[in-house]
């Protein structure tokens, strides 16, 4: 017990580079494992989160603009929906590397878009931002009509139109699909260090160490179940937090009419 | 490929790259593509039939079995599907290899997992140290497919059981005043119109299998992305009789182009197919072409 304290001083930040450089080589304990899993999922959860915060408000202009009847606000919206949700993650990711690396060969300023940290954190966030504006275009039109036009009857138009009626309704309705997205979008950051973005130092995700440890025991029994076991939990907290999130959103609803969150995880992109 | 593309240094640009395109690993390359056709036109029906049986298991009257269906779809759905890709390869290997060692060689004492290592008898290798190159490569493939049928047949099973529970439940009603039995519902009643609720699902689940075939990378297959990467990285003058810069950004710039035609082309025709089978259905849709023909 008094051993696995110890790697987890080593190996808990490892991910971040704090701590033990070498990885273990051999002779692999459960809580090597377990811990290095475990910092690593600080990558997950960084790329998620950060994705997910930053992409919401584009969402929402998307979204918005796709639904405009201006030509000049619509094409756009719709074409980037398009490039986004059309092609896979995983070429978008290795397109944009080559990208930035080549951006980066004329315009030396651009160097840190080819470290993971930034460069993978564009893509997420243009990815899920297509993804989710995909999500509240559709419930910004299930809007009911009424609303509106009460909204429309009390004198409200423009800006405070949309964001003490349609915002709020729009979420509401959007919310359980919203939930669903951002579960997957934890679940697509293992891709990062699977396309071209390098780890640096070894400083890779979750997965990037359950591979490692694959790898080196080519036993994949064991390193692979501990991944699940954290992308349960982080799933689990997800669904949580967006649970309260929801209650919130329906408060003034009869109790019998609350959206009721449905969870569907998974699907790939 | 053509006659005047024996010296490429004194060509012209369009001479040039009709040269370059048409070389050796450019071939390599176009075939490449085939793969992940072929990938996909197996895939698509071993997942169907996965899910089906899938489906089927969660509606089974023995709690085992029904079990057996719910926890197959649960697992699936809450882990991410490249850890399974990575997992699988590894795992049904192993699996196959092992039972092959116990079956050809019973009278191996060693341990089969020695420290970091896996040993198998040398007749139960799969494929065998002997076999040609071809047969490791269809062996990685077959590997590819499985795993792919076995993520995809959870999320199939997944829509195949809402797609059975949205049939009316009058019409198995019905079934039963006839005189059918639980398996004549089934088949004859249930199955027949479970297609177009479970529609929607299903296309949905094609466009995102189309989305997951890059990576078969990961699995270790020569695919597109794979040959991208080698054919676009930097060549001098040395290695190729094309030599080249850094092209790997305009090689994956036209896999973006190839999967968002595809999808794109796969969405029109799944939409013709909801159409084609919404005809006589007691659905929105449905009720729409009948109005339609009506007028």
């Amino acid at each position: 017990m008094k051993n696995c304290l110890d790697t987890i001083q080593d190996y808990g930040l490892r991910s971040i580079g704090i701590g033990e450089r070498l990885l273990p080589k051999s002779d692999f304990t459960l809580c090597e494992q377990f811990t290095l899993i475990g910092s690593g999922m600080i990558w997950n959860i960084y790329f998620g989160l950060m994705a997910l915060v930053s992409g919401y408000f584009l969402a929402v202009t998307l979204a918005l603009g796709k639904s405009s009847s201006n030509r000049w606000a619509r094409k756009p919206a719709e074409w980037f929906i398009f490039i986004f949700r059309g092609s896979p993650l995983f070429i978008q990711f290795f397109f944009a590397y080559f990208f930035f690396l080549s951006l980066k060969k004329s315009y030396p300023m651009f160097d840190m878009l080819t470290s993971a940290w930034a460069g993978a954190l564009i893509v997420l966030f243009m990815n899920t931002a297509a993804y989710s504006a995909e999500i509240f275009y559709g419930a910004l039109r299930a809007i009911p009509k009424g609303d509106v036009e009460a909204a429309d009857a009390y004198g409200m138009s423009g800006w405070p139109r949309f964001r003490r009626i349609i915002w709020p309704t729009m979420m509401r309705l959007a919310w359980p699909a919203y939930t669903n997205e951002a579960i997957f979008l934890f679940h697509a950051t293992t891709l990062v260090f699977f396309s071209a973005f390098p780890a640096w130092q070894q400083r890779g995700d979750a997965l990037y160490y359950a591979s490692y440890f694959a790898d080196k025991t080519f036993n994949p029994f064991i390193p692979y179940p501990i991944l699940a076991f954290y992308f349960i939990l982080l799933t689990l907290t997800v669904v949580g937090v967006f649970g309260v999130i929801n209650t919130r959103l329906n408060r003034h609803l009869p109790a019998e009419r609350r959206a009721k969150m449905r969870l569907r995880l998974n699907l790939a992109r | 490929m053509f006659s005047y593309c024996a010296d490429p240094d004194t060509l012209g640009t369009f001479r040039w790259f009709s040269c370059y395109l048409t070389n050796g690993v450019h071939l390599s390359f176009y075939m490449s593509f085939v793969k992940v056709l072929l990938l996909l036109f197996i895939t698509a029906p071993v997942a169907l039939a996965m899910g089906f049986g899938g489906a089927m298991a969660t509606r089974a009257h023995l709690a085992p079995v029904r079990w057996l269906g719910e926890g197959y779809i649960a697992i699936m759905r809450g882990v991410p599907d490249i850890a399974f890709f990575l997992f699988f390869v590894i795992a049904l290997d192993q699996a196959f290899e092992w039972t092959r060692h116990q079956v050809l060689c019973p009278e191996w004492t060693d341990p089969i997992r020695q420290g970091n290592d896996f040993l198998v008898c040398p007749a139960a290798k799969l494929p065998l140290g002997t076999a040609p190159e071809w047969m490791h490569q269809s062996y990685s493939f077959f590997l590819a497919v499985i795993t792919f049928a076995i993520v995809f047949g959870a999320f199939a099973a997944n829509v195949l059981r809402g797609g059975m529970r949205a049939v009316p439940h009058s019409q198995l009603e019905t079934a039963a005043a006839y005189g059918m039995s639980r398996r004549q519902t089934f088949w004859r009643i249930l199955v027949p119109q479970m297609w177009i609720y479970a529609l929607p699902g299903l296309s949905n689940l094609w466009l995102i299998l189309i989305k997951a075939t890059p990576l078969l990378f990961l699995l270790g297959i020569e695919d597109i992305v794979y040959w991208a990467r080698e054919i676009g990285g930097t060549k001098t003058s040395r290695f190729t009789d094309y030599p080249h810069d850094d092209w790997r950004m305009w090689y994956f710039l036209f896999l973006l182009v190839f999967y968002l035609s595809f999808t794109r082309i796969s969405e029109i025709l799944l939409e013709r197919l909801t159409v084609r089978l919404s005809h006589g259905q007691a659905t929105t849709g449905g009720e729409a072409l009948r109005k339609e023909a009506a007028v």
